[in-house]
């Protein structure tokens, strides 16, 4: 009975910030809903910064944005004052585990490219309404590195209170997370005893692995052009078996899925750009990259961009040379460079890992900025979409009490697609109701239980009279 | 057994293991520095403008307005800088880990239940890597502590500088670490059970935990009489020495504080329970749910150390800022508290935990405190530390702004009077790597 209760009402805890909103946010916004967020300072990212600006939404996307008098707020528009306060372009998180139903490793095979994290979305991870409350509103959902080659990722928008089947950002680029160093070679963990080890357990059968799959993959496309060919002239071949992983593998080759991979160790990031540049495919993104700077030169070369997170360090060993500097390293070197989070937690707060970065090493309020808006924006192909305060882009973008690099800011609303995802004072309020709701139920429970009681106690004492 | 052996062991409970063993950190080589022209927050009074701060033999000589500053002096021009106190880490592990997955080098937990002869200051390795990191946000103290078992052992005030591990200890056993028994099933929603086996299962090992855990402290009060009979009456008959026992006295005897680790609502009750039947000195630690007993903690004077506050609640359906919003409770509600980090690698984002309390509605100088004072109240080494008076140890930082924003850079640190480089592993990497060719 009581642990039903309990059920009931965590169902009522997740889903309420989703379900019992208020009008102006209970639904995706129509494409005539016009907001007007006026009087702010607007921190557009690619068009520096406005004073006293203006961003008016409309529908799903940004309608105008400028210094207030330039903005024309249209009758019927709901305007949001929001003098003294800031605006930023939703963050952007380009390493993230959230939102995933269940494990987020597909051990069993050193390479399970096969596999698709949008296969198994939720949208019941409270993490994604937490990281709401902190500004982010788009993160690349990854496998774990367990294997060297795990599986294809997901970008979404954590769009709060929607179907699941609505978080994939549509038409966004296919990616698939590769995995270097500890982690795919099982330095942290072991099997239980009994059980055989994994392959790999060196950087040597990592870089086999890739090395097999790629070949394989190439053997895969050969059979099918010998086949096509055979079909063109005329003969009647037996098709080659249709295989989920080389087709994988092969869409790679093709450029048709981004890489994302997990590394930690300049010379497995070395092995990867050049196992890339000898088999013909690009890797789009080194995620982690903690000695990215001691190779930023070769990872710019090479067109790759780094995620990283800013200040992690000494956990393992791979991780004991990664310095906060990294960030601002790589960035001067010409690799495009973001800050994210591979964390519930540190999603929640990106903007102060960009403010780290100009601490060390000391960029610019603008360039840290970029770390965790426009530049992810490039890493994910979505820069036409998201990432900035423009006309024309999505209306993803929060609200912030102060400046975003400053430590004693929040965020008091959150949008995705012009539609409100969070918002702090209808937080505090659901909370509120939420504590009604619970101490009444929990009121009816002990009155129901007293009143049962009453009821079986009244026969007996007629029996002993 | 001989009289000289009865005097040895009064001697020995006497000693420095059971007593408040203080450290100093050799203040008679430290030479005078005077920091002028700079706003001065000695946290404990209102900031200074246009101050002057001096220090010699490594503790503070002066500070205020209109300070003359002896010759000899060195002085630093302090002109659009600011002065703060050293921040204070209320829990860290840091000087006991230096690679988190690599067993050898990690020496944070010991093994079992029952260790309160564990003690932090043994395991501390003054030149680890991650002390001089620890230091660059301003960090000069940590309270480091052990966090094996249930008695984890017994924690260390230490200064972030020095060649030994005595030359960086201030107090030392500073408490004596519990992390109680916590009611855990694994996996079931809420922590409730599973299933009836489950909870079975689950009660049997939290009983008996709290059996050991009771049984240590009976047995340590046992001890603690049967030592007091032998040492005023030499005919009682003498009994072997228990390492584990003695560590405990100081403990039984209210002494030593006990920091109660303990999260969760229900765990916090049965620490506070225990800690009324064994009348234990307690400062409360993590303490996630500490707004549902914050009556409790008034009756009984309870000091909290908050943290990590960078961190995620425990419930689903816990408000998304629970951690942010502790502390201003607190405050509101009149119960001292520190903050800690909780950390050892990251320690150095001590600042950034007490700004995520004031981003929430704790006023900036209570997050400041929450960081210097309050610790070393807390703890009971305010003599020592935590704010810029005369006669504390000269644990100063000199900012170009509030050191709990990110973007501040600390630019001087001082320990015990030490002009302290900021240079570290990671500083050295960034130098060679920006010359890369």
């Amino acid at each position: 009975m009581k642990k039903t209760l309990r059920t009931a009402l965590l169902c009522v805890a997740t889903a309420a910030p989703a379900v019992v909103v208020p009008a102006a946010g209970a639904a995706a916004a129509t494409p005539d809903t016009v907001i007007a967020i006026r009087d702010a300072t607007i921190l557009t990212i690619t068009n520096g910064k406005i004073e006293h600006g203006t961003v008016l939404i409309r529908g799903s996307k940004i309608a105008a944005v400028g210094p207030n008098a330039t903005v024309a707020v249209p009758a019927g528009a709901q305007v949001i004052d929001a003098a003294g306060k800031f605006v930023l372009p939703g963050i952007i998180d380009t390493h993230s585990h959230t939102g995933v139903d269940g494990s987020v490793n597909e051990i069993s095979l050193p390479n399970t490219g096969m596999v698709r994290i949008g296969d198994v979305l939720t949208n019941e991870d409270v993490s994604a309404y937490r990281q709401l409350a902190g500004g982010t509103t788009t993160a690349l959902v990854l496998h774990g590195s367990a294997n060297p080659i795990g599986g294809q990722s997901q970008i979404v928008k954590w769009k709060w209170g929607h179907p699941v089947s609505e978080w994939p950002v549509a038409g966004a680029p296919r990616t698939i997370k590769f995995a270097l160093g500890e982690n795919p070679k099982s330095s942290n963990f072991r099997p239980p005893p009994g059980t055989p080890l994994q392959y790999p357990q060196t950087r040597m059968g990592v870089e086999e692995v890739i090395r097999k799959s790629f070949t394989d993959a190439r053997d895969y496309m050969a059979r099918w052009d010998e086949y096509e060919g055979r079909r063109k002239r005329g003969e009647t071949p037996i098709p080659p078996r249709r295989d989920l992983l080389m087709e994988t593998m092969a869409d790679i080759l093709r450029g048709n899925i981004d890489v994302h991979s997990h590394c930690y160790r300049s010379d497995e990031i070395m092995m990867l750009i050049n196992l890339a540049n000898e088999l013909g495919f690009k890797v789009r993104e080194f995620q982690h990259v903690l000695e990215g700077y001691k190779v930023a030169k070769e990872i710019a070369a090479h067109g790759a961009g780094g995620g990283t997170f800013i200040d992690w360090w000494g956990y393992k060993l791979e991780a004991y040379d990664a310095i906060p500097y990294n960030v601002a390293l790589m960035d001067r070197a010409g690799v495009l460079t973001s800050v994210n989070s591979d964390s519930d937690e540190l999603a929640r707060h990106l903007n102060q890992d960009a403010a780290k970065a100009m601490k060390y090493g000391g960029l610019s309020e603008d360039e840290a900025l970029r770390l965790c808006t426009i530049n992810p924006a490039k890493q994910l192909r979505l820069d036409h979409r998201i990432g900035s305060i423009d006309v024309g882009k999505d209306a993803d973008l929060a609200i912030w009490t102060g400046h975003p690099l400053s430590t004693y800011s929040r965020v008091d609303t959150t949008f995705v697609e012009g539609e409100i995802v969070f918002d702090r004072q209808r937080d505090l309020q659901l909370r509120k109701d939420l504590a009604k709701e619970k101490a009444d139920r929990l009121k009816k429970e002990a009155d129901d239980e007293a009143k049962k009681k009453k009821d079986a106690k009244k026969p007996e004492e007629k029996k002993d009279e | 057994m001989s009289r000289r052996t009865v005097a040895l062991t009064c001697a020995f409970f006497a000693g420095s293991l059971f007593g408040q063993s203080v450290v100093m950190n050799n203040p008679g080589r430290k030479p005078a520095f005077a920091i002028r022209n700079a706003t001065i927050y000695p946290v404990t009074s209102a900031p200074i403008a246009n101050g002057t701060i001096v220090f010699d033999k490594g503790l503070i000589t002066a500070v205020g307005a209109n300070v003359t500053i002896p010759p000899g002096a060195t002085i630093i021009d302090g002109t659009g800088l600011s002065v703060y106190p050293g921040l204070i880490d209320a829990g860290a592990q840091v000087g006991l880990t230096e690679i988190s997955s690599v067993p050898g080098s990690v020496d944070t937990a010991e093994l079992g239940d029952i260790n309160p002869n564990a003690r932090a200051e043994v395991a501390l390795n003054p030149h680890s890597n991650v002390i001089p990191v620890t230091r660059v946000n301003g960090v000069t103290n940590a309270v480091v502590e052990p966090e094996g078992g249930v008695i984890s052992g017994s924690s260390a005030l230490v200064q972030l500088a020095g060649w030994t591990p005595a030359e960086m200890t201030i107090k030392a056993p500073l408490a004596m670490h519990i992390h109680f028994p916590r009611l855990r099933t694994g996996g079931g929603f809420d922590d409730q059970p599973q299933d009836e086996e489950a909870e079975k299962e689950a009660k049997k090992n939290y009983t008996k935990s709290i059996d050991k855990l009771r049984d240590a402290f009976r047995d340590a009060q046992a001890y603690s009489k049967a030592a007091a009979a032998r040492r005023s009456d030499t005919t009682v008959k003498r009994f072997d020495r228990d390492l584990v026992l003695e560590a405990l006295l100081p403990v039984v005897d209210g002494r030593v504080p006990v920091v109660m680790h303990a999260n969760l609502e229900r765990d916090i009750r049965a620490a506070l329970k225990f800690a009324d039947e064994f009348k234990l000195k307690v400062i409360l630690a993590d303490a996630e749910d500490v707004v549902r007993v914050i009556p409790d903690l008034k009756s009984r004077s309870i000091p909290v150390i908050l943290g990590p506050i960078l961190s995620l609640p425990t419930h689903e359906d816990d408000p998304y800022d629970l951690l942010f919003t502790n502390a201003k409770a607190l405050y509101d509600a009149g119960v001292p508290f520190a903050i800690q980090s909780a950390d050892a690698h990251n320690a150095r984002n001590l600042p950034y935990h007490a700004a995520a309390c004031a981003a929430f509605g704790l006023p900036k100088d209570a997050a400041l405190k929450a960081i210097t004072i309050n610790p070393a109240q807390i703890f009971g080494v305010a003599d020592r530390v935590g704010s810029l008076e005369v006669g504390k140890l000269a644990n100063v930082i000199v900012t170009d702004g509030d050191p709990l924003e990110i973007v501040t850079h600390v630019k001087r640190l001082f320990i015990g009077g030490e002009d302290i480089p900021l240079d570290s592993y990671h500083t050295l990497l960034y130098e060679k790597f920006s010359k890369r060719p």
